[in-house]
């Protein structure tokens, strides 16, 4: 049989506030255990939460931007279960009255092809802190800091039907709150990460299937590996007469499995109702036309621009702009440089790209920086040094060997244009292979790549490329 | 001194009669004289007393008192007190040291009011007879036999008593109206909103409420002077002008519009009871007040209403009480659910777990909509009596409680009967309304209280009806006997 996979995405992001959603306490990450919590977020006797403003605005710039209704009149829930990193044995979360609605996005399919994504809707929380275990002997230890951090759930429809949809969508979720500012997008400190609802159905079924829920991926690469994961084994069960339970799953990376946490039936019943120390969160049309208006250029639209602007292809101008941090840097090396755009596109998604994979490293930390990269393409672009030459370049300013003129002066990488020098180079060449040269006048047009490494070799790359074949050609057609 | 009023204090302060230090230690050796007999206080917070009665005095000799300065009080023991253990009449927070101050306690603070100590209360304010508090019974100074009402009936007994001369009150069904009619005193519940509830421990958060519990009306005006305003902790309070609450107590009451409710003088109400409200009733005539007889037709509704919002909220409210962070943790847990049910099952006492069920129940997936919307529907039925009601009229009053202070142990074993003790105080708060308490003479040797109902952030007015009422009768001057 053929089957069809559905899944839906919860993705957590957490805001990139100052200060907490409900408390003063600061939100930076990495402290001491239990340094950023207040006796708000401790959850002690008699203290009450206060709705942080800048969490509201920055949800109604998501809305705005995945073009959704905003709910005006949006509710604080208390979502009832016990777990000890969650102080008050409730989270404040919002239940039937989310502050964004309905909205949409698009996503780009392999086969170039777009399609539009369902988001249901997106709602603000607090998160709860973090229960430590080992370090104490058996006993668990509690740190209270990321509680009350404010986190912005967006679930989406079942819209997706692969693995590769899914990740799409999230990383087209992770650019648009980070080309918003909202969230910072990490997703080793967890500042983004996500729950998948995986279920597979008949291919031609209307009906869905029954769905479980992966728990907690924190990387896109994970995403893709849990869900096919997670489809594989609902096909089993399904293909060898079993049921798929409505459950909870963990993904194990290092098993690359996935396993139950909890089944429907163990679940919590949370007990939702309005949180009655918070006011019903009211929003005015004019703030929310000030938010569509402030809006910064979102992907898309710079996709677009880079097409209509740089004259790039759709696959470039898709892969720059996937990251704020690496369309800013190609558009700043465009513009310092004055190099041809799809030449400036090409080394950022290449030399760069697969230099800030190998060390593991964000294009923030990168050790070339935009001005150095413009520096370098600038010496391409006046032919001091050629392409060959400048991933030499490249490397040594990567090692921190200093900027591109200082690494061309230093490694003496200048190339050679003068047609004497390299006419002398060519003859000497064309001496010492004259079994070569005989075969080229016989008509084997081959060997000329062959003369051309070999005075590119002898000029240690630094002879001028194009003066190179030309010389070679008038001399071997003389 | 004991016999003074909190203005009287005040004056006398100033005035060089005596020192706060001198009145504090006075009134320290009262309560430690005699409440032996009440068990009106938890905590008795000697040393800080005077402490901040020699602060206070420095204050006043430099010229800098406000109006209470150097007075002292008593909190009840749901308001947290920094550096002081604050129980909420729970074993659950026995060992519970609070490290900050409510924001009520820093306005008196501020004001430079002194701290005796910690009032007696029912558990977690749940109860109307302060028998369920971890730290015993409360006696009514009345007859030691009898309750004090609650919850808050450590401050009630404890002003009855002369052992301060104000205490803060919380109430959230009638946990400050009901305890000042059972021990004779003059208790206010203002508007939900108008008291910052940060630092009090919650019980239902969409009706509690702190206010004042003193022997006159003016006194209550120069505490609520202190205790209302907005503040930024506290989202539900109200950002709205504080009025001076003594510029109207003198007011004449010609043409002041009370209605009565016919369904406050029904059946279930005691006839001494109702002879002496009928008799408050003719002094407010001969004050030059008419009488509109009126009807809340959805009164019957208010108990039952409350018993579903009040639990709903408290299930949640109670949760961080988990033995996890702070308070009773039980010994050697085995494993995680064993210490959150043996903790939670030994810290709480049996009046509290009895409304975390029914409110986690009224909470539960399938019984929502039946209880929970349910009673958010009457609430809101009950709010519209109101409305309609201050359409004709200026003041609601009737009987406080339905009954003078009833014998310990009468009720205790009969949770519904326990609960109509509230009958009449329970619909101002749902619908956050203010309401006050006033003495209005006997039935046999029990007090009796008037209950005045206004509307939404007319505490001004309630204080002048009052007032007015306490110019010309001595109810309020009355002390029991062993307490004179």
């Amino acid at each position: 049989m053929e089957w069809e996979t559905v899944i839906g995405l919860e993705i957590h992001a957490q805001l990139a506030t100052k200060s907490k959603i409900f408390s003063g306490a600061s939100t930076a990450y990495g402290a001491e255990p239990n340094t950023q919590a207040c006796a708000v977020d401790l959850g002690l006797p008699g203290v009450l939460p206060v709705l942080n403003k800048e969490a509201v605005a920055m949800a109604v710039k998501f809305g705005v931007a995945i073009d959704a209704e905003i709910g005006k009149r949006s509710v604080f829930a208390r979502k009832n279960y016990f777990y000890p990193d969650l102080p008050k044995g409730y989270q404040i979360s919002q239940f039937e009255l989310p502050i964004v609605g309905l909205g949409h996005l698009d996503i780009e399919l392999e086969d170039g092809s777009t399609k539009t994504v369902g988001v249901t809707r997106a709602h603000l929380e607090e998160d709860a802190g973090k229960s430590l275990h080992g370090e104490f002997q058996g006993m668990t230890g509690i740190d209270l800091n990321r509680a009350g951090t404010p986190l912005l759930e967006i679930v989406s429809e079942p819209d997706m039907r692969s693995a590769k949809e899914a990740v799409a969508y999230m990383r087209k979720i992770h650019s648009i709150v980070t080309y918003l500012g909202i969230c910072d997008g990490n997703m080793q400190e967890g500042s983004f990460r996500c729950d998948a609802n995986v279920s597979i159905r008949p291919k031609g079924q209307e009906e869905y299937g029954t769905r479980a829920e992966l728990k907690n991926i924190n990387s896109f690469r994970f995403v893709e590996k849990a869900i096919n994961i997670e489809v594989e084994r609902q096909i089993d069960v399904l293909e060898s007469g079993g049921k798929v339970v409505q459950e909870t799953r963990l993904y194990d990376a290092d098993k690359d499995e996935t396993r139950s946490m909890r089944s429907k039936e163990e679940a919590n019943d949370y007990r939702y109702f309005p949180d009655p120390d918070l006011l019903p969160v009211e929003i005015e049309d004019g703030f929310i036309e000030a938010a569509r208006a402030a809006l910064p250029e979102l992907p898309d639209q710079k996709k677009q621009r880079y097409i209509a602007d740089f004259g790039l292809p759709s696959y470039d101008a898709g892969v720059l702009t996937a990251d704020r941090e690496t369309a800013l840097f190609f558009e700043q090396v465009v513009e310092k440089s004055g190099a041809d755009a799809k030449l400036c596109a090409n080394w950022v998604q290449g030399e760069l790209s697969a230099a800030l994979n190998k060390d593991g490293l964000e294009i923030a930390q990168s050790p070339v920086n935009a001005e150095m990269m413009s520096g370098m393409m600038q010496r391409m672009a006046d032919n001091t040094i050629s392409g060959k030459i400048a991933k030499q370049v490249f490397q040594a300013m990567w090692a921190g060997e200093g900027d591109a003129d200082a690494v061309i002066e230093a490694k003496g990488l200048k190339q050679i244009t003068d047609s004497g020098a390299i006419e002398t180079i060519i003859d000497d060449i064309l001496a010492n292979n004259a079994a070569q040269v005989e075969q080229y006048r016989g008509g084997n047009e081959k060997v000329f790549g062959f003369f051309v490494g070999q005075v590119m070799k002898a000029s240690q790359g630094k002879a001028n490329p194009q003066q190179v074949n030309e010389l070679l050609k008038s001399k071997l057609q003389a | 001194m004991h016999n003074k009023t909190l203005a009287e204090l005040s004056a006398g302060i100033k005035s060089g009669e005596f020192s706060s230090e001198e009145l504090t230690l006075s009134y320290i050796q009262r309560i430690q004289k005699l409440d032996g007999q009440l068990n009106s206080f938890i905590t008795v917070t000697e040393k800080l007393a005077l402490q901040q009665a020699r602060a206070a005095d420095k204050r006043i000799a430099a010229g800098q008192a406000d109006a209470l300065t150097g007075v002292p009080l008593a909190h009840k023991d749901i308001f947290c007190t920094d550096g002081v253990r604050t129980s909420c009449g729970s074993k659950m927070l026995d060992n519970f040291i609070a490290p900050y101050d409510a924001s009520v306690v820093s306005r008196f603070k501020q004001a430079g009011m002194v701290t005796l100590g910690k009032t007696n209360m029912d558990e977690f304010a749940m109860g109307s007879s302060n028998e369920t508090s971890f730290y015993g019974a409360v006696k009514n100074p009345w007859d030691l036999d009898t309750v004090p009402g609650g919850s808050s009936g450590g401050s009630a007994a404890a002003v009855a008593a002369r052992l301060v001369p104000a205490a803060t009150g919380t109430d959230t069904g009638g946990s400050i109206r009901q305890p000042a009619a059972l021990t004779g005193i003059t208790g206010l519940k203002p508007t939900y909103g108008r008291v910052s509830r940060y630092g009090m421990i919650a019980f239902a958060s969409s009706l509690d409420q702190a206010g004042p519990m003193t022997r006159t009306a003016e006194d209550a005006a120069l505490m609520l002077n202190v205790m209302a305003g907005f503040d930024e902790r506290d989202s539900t309070s109200m950002d709205r002008a504080v009025p001076d609450y003594t510029a109207e107590l003198n007011q004449d009451l010609k043409g002041l519009k009370i209605g009565l409710p016919k369904e406050y003088f029904g059946e279930g109400l005691d006839a001494g009871v109702a002879k002496a409200v009928e008799a408050a009733i003719e002094e407010y005539k001969k004050l030059g007040a008419e009488v509109v007889e009126i009807s809340l037709p959805n009164t019957g509704l208010s108990v039952p209403t409350y018993y579903v919002v009040a639990p709903a909220e408290c299930s949640s409210n109670l949760s961080r009480f988990d033995g996890v962070r702070f308070g009773y943790r039980c010994e050697d847990p085995k494993d995680l659910e064993d210490l959150y049910k043996r903790s939670r099952g030994e810290g709480f006492g049996d009046e509290v777990k009895r409304r975390i069920l029914v409110g986690a129940y009224a909470l539960s997936a399938g019984y929502y909509d039946a209880y929970y919307l349910k009673a958010q529907k009457l609430r809101r039925l009950i709010s519209d009596d109101f409305t309609k009601a201050f359409e004709q009229v200026d003041v609601i009053m009737g009987p406080t409680s339905p009954s003078v202070a009833f014998k310990r142990g009468e009720r205790s074993d009969d949770p519904v009967s326990m609960y109509l003790s509230d009958i009449f105080t329970i619909a101002a708060n749902l619908a956050g309304l203010p309401g006050m308490s006033v003495p209005a003479g006997f039935a046999g040797k029990l007090p009796v209280g008037l209950q005045i109902i206004g509307n939404y952030f007319e505490e001004s007015r309630l204080l002048n009806v009052a007032h007015q009422y306490q110019q010309v009768t001595d109810w309020h001057t009355r002390a029991p006997e062993e307490f004179k």
